[in-house]
């Protein structure tokens, strides 16, 4: 570890495929740590008397802990103190907004070099993956309490919350409505961001804790939550993600050629639509695709879009890139990459041609104006700015509201005005008794970690109820 | 996996399926669909409910092949499996006490159709059906519809039976001719769903149709599957798959069908160049009928 007194700022840098290469190709972009790349950034790592990292990590994973493992070699040690807090490490270290969690707290992030943590835990996480043996060693014997939990969905909320409820000795039994468990971090993150076979050894890690998974069951269709109840379940958490995409509302939407990012993702990423015609779902990617909207969504719609072969690809955004939702990294590995951001523009028509493909899209430009409610300032629409663009294939990136399969199938379930299911910001509790709600179903499109962190709390939540 | 209990190719390209899947059998209404994935490289695609039994814990199914999936599906045996059955999803088909209703059914909409028939005569319709078929090659289950319709009407597009070629003329006379219709249902093919639609129009009847676009995940997350239904985009999975036929904005639904035309045909015949042997093996040889 190193001296307070000479501090080193520089972080290690996680090697990558090259943009000119890797935007052709679906493998994974950032490709590790080696060994000693990791143990050097390790040695950044001034164990701080009071850590500022732990408490920025929504599931408060022991940080410096892990860090002294791997510093002391015992790789063993760092997976243990890692899954303790979190069972999903291979795709937090991937896809977590480090820089405004663990790394903004992190003590050197002051002076400009915070230690690269997420790296360091996918470095860890992938250790554990070639080393099925030190799982099997540190399995964990389970009393089972004789209780059972549903858990609706199998993203990051619900993987969490099974684990840590089968930890406690609970009966898991995962509904999937999907014929993949995983729900977004399969159909939504790209391979090249979040390689499946990682979703899925996490997903095995989840089902050896003893929680059953039962793909292609749309709870609201083949069984209601009540009926849940009703079959024996002691408590029900609700996790099935947001669900239904938003569109532009504007003319035109509905030509062939435009999809919304879920379905673009979707095909390309759970049905493997880069792989037609060995899989049999197609998609068709034109020479010319825009993309709309500027959030972390919108630059894997955009990425994917590029290695299908498309010659232009533009961020279509009404405000600057100041404004952009999307994380800092994404957006420079999607510029690298040759994305072409169109700010400050925004869509007011779809042009099709006789067979309704799309062929153009009306763009007008935008002014920034006075603070709007978000605080942001509101993007005006400047007179006569109109043109057109030429466009083969369009993807609206907007966001999701709440599935209504669930809400309009359950009784006694309050929704907020947004259609999302009312839930306590602590506990995870909803109006209806013995059902918790959390991920993007509680809260509207969120991040990975922030549901794996709902998924925790209402895990403790269910299981002090239960034990009373 | 689901287990294939009885196969059986009713007519030229329509190939009826009996599949084991208890817990959805259990929950199953008229007008409801399953998504279907037959292997691990397939895709996802939706089928009408042709029939259901909750002590047997079986689905039917009965649909046309039109491309790779549904060649694929015909191509299984009795005794193989399904990878993947969904459902059911959906809304079901309001069924209430309407008075005179009529059921027009084509093709694969011949067996949802049977479904919806029989749960209107128990809540006391007097059903009309009207069954067309290209010719009387392609006609099947007539014996099935009648036993659940008070009046069954079969229109052959050779005009081999009565004076009629198409479905959608016959409506039109039965309502010129001063018959009353208070419910009109359509499923089948796009064509005779848009065509008696037109022809109930002037009349008023509400008509309601089976939509059939590409879907993808089924449960209203991707909205591949959205129709105009009077001027509003609704997604036929989850909104769906039944909508006032005199609102549908047909022009639309049918480009969206064909929108993935090229690539229907490129893996259709790879899949066959692939697999000639299993085809040999079918005692009816399938070729594949239009999208639309």
């Amino acid at each position: 570890m190193a001296e307070k007194s000479k501090l080193n700022l520089n972080r290690v840098p996680i090697p990558k495929q090259a943009p000119d290469e890797r935007k052709r190709n679906f493998d994974e972009v950032a490709l590790g740590y080696a060994d000693e790349q990791a143990l050097e950034e390790v040695s950044r790592c001034i164990m701080c008397k009071k850590p500022g990292c732990k408490d920025g990590c929504p599931v408060n994973v022991d940080i410096p802990e892990f860090i002294k493992a791997i510093g002391a070699g015992d790789m063993p040690e760092a997976v243990r103190i890692l899954k303790n807090r979190n069972s999903l490490p291979g795709i937090c270290g991937r896809v977590c907004p480090q820089e405004t969690q663990c790394e903004m707290t992190c003590n050197l992030a002051k002076k400009g070099g915070p230690i690269a943590i997420g790296r360091l835990e996918r470095y860890v996480a992938d250790w554990e993956r070639v080393h099925p043996e030190v799982r099997e060693q540190q399995k964990e014997r389970i009393s089972l309490s004789g209780r059972k939990v549903a858990v609706v969905g199998s993203g990051p909320a619900a993987l969490t919350s099974a684990a840590d409820l089968a930890k406690l000795g609970y009966s898991v039994v995962i509904f999937e409505a999907l014929h993949v468990a995983g729900g977004v971090l399969m159909y939504g993150i790209p391979e090249f961001r979040l390689p499946k076979v990682i979703v899925q050894g996490e997903v095995g890690y989840v089902k050896s804790l003893g929680v059953e998974i039962k793909l292609n069951h749309v709870i609201g269709k083949i069984a209601t939550v009540d009926e849940l109840l009703e079959s024996g379940f002691d408590a029900i958490f609700l996790a099935p993600g947001a669900g239904a995409p938003m569109f532009l509302d504007i003319p035109g939407e509905n030509l062939s050629g435009i999809y919304s990012a879920n379905e673009f993702l979707t095909r390309t990423n759970l049905m493997k639509a880069y792989r037609f015609p060995e899989y049999d779902t197609p998609i068709q990617v034109g020479r010319r695709v825009a993309v709309f909207g500027a959030g972390n969504v919108a630059m894997d719609a955009s990425r994917c879009a590029l290695r299908f072969g498309a010659e232009e690809v533009y961020i279509v955004y009404r405000r600057s890139k100041t404004e952009m939702p999307a994380r800092l990294e994404e957006r420079e590995n999607a510029e690298e990459e040759g994305v072409i951001f169109k700010l400050l523009t925004n869509p007011s028509k779809f042009i099709g041609d006789e067979r309704g493909r799309v062929r153009a899209v009306e763009l007008y430009e935008m002014a920034l104006g006075e603070p709007d409610a978000s605080g942001r300032p509101r993007p005006v629409r400047k007179p006569g700015s109109e043109f057109i663009m030429e466009v083969d294939t369009a993807i609206p990136a907007l966001g999701t509201r709440p599935n209504p399969i669930i809400p309009s199938t359950t009784k006694g379930l309050e929704l907020t005005k947004w259609g999302t299911v009312l839930t306590d910001e602590v506990t995870g509790r909803t109006s209806k008794d013995r059902v918790w709600c959390g991920g993007d179903m509680a809260t509207g499109a969120a991040t990975v970690i922030s549901a794996m962190g709902a998924g925790r709390r209402a895990a403790t939540d269910i299981d002090a109820l239960l034990k009373k | 996996m689901h287990e294939i209990l009885k196969r059986e190719v009713l007519v030229p390209n329509t190939v009826y399926l009996k599949v084991e899947a208890p817990e959805i059998a259990r929950k199953a209404k008229p007008g409801q669909f399953v998504i279907l994935r037959v292997d691990e490289v397939g895709e996802r695609f939706p089928l009408s409910l042709s029939g259901w039994d909750k002590n047997e814990g079986t689905l039917e199914v009965l649909f046309l092949i039109m491309g790779r999936s549904t060649m694929k599906l015909s191509s299984l045996k009795e005794g193989d499996c399904i990878m993947d059955v969904v459902g059911p999803l959906g809304r079901p088909t309001e069924v209430e006490s309407y008075g005179n209703a009529m059921c027009v059914c084509s093709t694969f909409g011949v067996g949802p159709t049977i479904t919806l028939a029989k749960a209107l005569k128990g809540r006391g319709n007097r059903v009309i059906s009207v069954m067309e078929a290209k010719d009387a090659t392609y006609l099947f289950w007539e014996d099935k519809l009648k036993r659940v319709s008070d009046e069954t009407h079969v229109v052959l597009g050779d005009g081999s039976r009565g004076k009629h070629r198409q479905a959608s003329q016959f409506v039109k006379e039965y309502l010129e001719s001063g018959n009353k219709l208070d419910r009109v249902f359509v499923f089948g093919r796009v064509f005779t769903m848009m065509e008696c639609s037109q022809a109930t129009k002037p009349f008023e009847v509400k008509t309601i149709v089976g939509l059939t676009p590409i879907m993808v995940d089924g449960t209203g997350m991707c909205g591949c599957c959205r129709v105009s239904v009077g001027g509003e985009t609704k997604f036929t999975c989850v909104d769906g798959p039944e909508f006032d036929g005199h609102l549908v904005d047909w022009e639309l639904l049918i480009k969206r069908k064909r929108a993935y035309l090229k690539e229907e045909a490129q893996a259709f015949d790879l899949w066959q160049l692939d697999n000639l042997r299993r085809i040999a093996e079918l005692s009816e040889l399938p070729g594949r009928v239009s999208v639309v």
